[in-house]
């Protein structure tokens, strides 16, 4: 899927203008806590998260993250949106919450982009 | 290569990467994928508003996927003259239609342009069933976007690290780059800038995406253990040379009380207030120890935290997906 699939799947709205338009995404990650997210996500995921702060952008670049989806309607100051804008990380607010964006997403197909750790027995 | 010169039109300029250029891309790399075709019972005058709106002056009429015609401007022309704009494009169709196979080399395709003064070629699979078109524009637009990616592999090689370290005429018994940068405490705000340009820093000097995204990822975690932990902030120094990165943060207290502790997936000190910000999961060290080679801490409450951190280049390739 392409991002303004995405936003519209996730009745979002795309925050920056700067994005590859034909950027295909295959898999997402959800996490609140940064370090989480750098010990565990894939490079070219979906950032989808319910922190609101620039350490966000920053956290999606250093991992390689494909964009990233606030969920819960939040309204990202406009520092990170500048942020967003000017690494060209595409950011997305949507209305709704964690659970729902993913699992929209995941209907679409859209993979778990997390590498497991301690999951032997799950297969 | 004289099939080129029957084509000024297409090469403006005989360079003689445009001659290889023709030979490496496969007529895939340069067609028009899913071109619009037209069943054999479209009437010509829907075909004539197709061609109109879609500004294309021809198309393939198929069944199934399987070429059986083309349709062009010309062809509609003959059936308005005719004044049978109703009937079917099968009724006008060329029937007799030259293809080009997906797997053909471009200048494969330059000869049967040539050879048959057409100016558009059905492209068929192994199983020939249509799976694009190709123009001659298509042609020029796909040496074209060819030439820039190699200009931009060009640049990229430019700041290759491993050319500028083994430099002949750079003389010195070990050549390294030093980047330095100061990190306050509690600047939450700015925190990760200085990670976000080690990395921009390290692809520049031709290090792979995946080297740079791993000494980012331990870098930044280093970085907002000297926002979120110090009494006064600390440094980040990153020293590269032909084999390794070497990283290191330092500060100047107040020292970590349980190195073992600290290094405990989960275990953490951060503050609730920190917390709220991300913060604080307590997989800081843990991020590190994964994403580099060789990893040490030294830790006193007089001296402050030393963490060194290395990352080999030859590494590279060797393992994994992350």
């Amino acid at each position: 899927m392409i991002i303004t699939e995405i936003a519209e799947l996730v009745c979002g709205k795309i925050l920056t203008k700067n994005y590859k338009d034909k950027l295909e995404v295959k898999g997402a990650f959800v996490g609140d806590l940064m370090s989480d997210v750098l010990s565990t996500i894939r490079p070219e995921a979906v950032l989808i998260t319910g922190l609101n702060h620039p350490q966000v952008i920053r956290t999606a670049l250093i991992a390689d993250a494909s964009m990233v989806i606030i969920a819960r309607g939040k309204d990202p100051s406009s520092e990170m949106i500048e942020l967003a804008e000017n690494e060209q990380m595409p950011l997305i607010s949507s209305p709704l919450g964690l659970f729902e964006i993913s699992s929209r997403l995941a209907e679409k197909d859209i993979l778990s982009f997390e590498n497991s750790f301690n999951r032997k027995n799950c297969p | 290569m004289s099939e080129n010169a029957s084509h000024p039109d297409l090469i403006a300029n005989r360079i003689t990467r445009v001659e290889e250029l023709v030979y490496e891309l496969s007529v895939s790399e340069v067609m028009t994928k899913n071109p619009i075709t037209f069943d054999i019972d479209t009437s010509i005058r829907d075909a004539l508003e197709v061609m109109r709106r879609l500004k294309i002056s021809g198309a393939p009429v198929v069944v199934d996927q399987i070429l059986t015609g083309i349709i062009t401007f010309e062809d509609v022309v003959r059936a308005l003259r005719d004044g049978r704009a109703d009937k079917n494009v099968f009724e006008y169709m060329t029937t007799d239609v030259v293809t080009v196979h997906d797997y053909d080399q471009v200048v494969e395709a330059l000869k049967t342009f040539s050879k048959n003064q057409v100016t558009r070629l059905p492209v068929l699979d192994s199983n020939n069933n249509l799976v694009g078109m190709l123009t001659k524009g298509d042609v020029s637009t796909g040496l074209l976007s060819a030439m820039e990616r190699d200009v931009e592999k060009a640049e990229r090689s430019k700041f290759k690290a491993s050319q500028f370290f083994l430099d002949k005429e750079i003389i010195s018994d070990h050549t390294t780059m030093v980047l330095r940068y100061k990190v306050k405490k509690n600047d939450f705000n700015h925190g990760g800038t200085a990670s976000t340009r080690i990395k921009k820093a390290l692809l520049r000097l031709g290090i792979s995406n995946q080297i740079a995204r791993k000494c980012g990822i331990a870098v930044y975690e280093a970085e907002m253990n000297l926002i979120i932990h110090t009494n006064n902030g600390g440094n980040l120094r990153i020293e590269i040379d032909s084999e390794k990165i070497s990283m290191e943060a330092y500060d100047d207290g107040p020292g970590i009380e349980d190195i073992e502790k600290a290094m405990t997936p989960g275990w953490s000190t951060a503050s609730q207030e920190v917390r709220t910000k991300g913060f604080g999961a307590g997989m800081g060290l843990t991020n590190i120890h994964n994403c580099v080679d060789e990893m040490a801490i030294r830790s006193s409450p007089d001296t402050g935290t030393n963490l060194f951190m290395i990352k080999y280049l030859e590494k590279e390739n060797e393992n994994e997906s992350g």
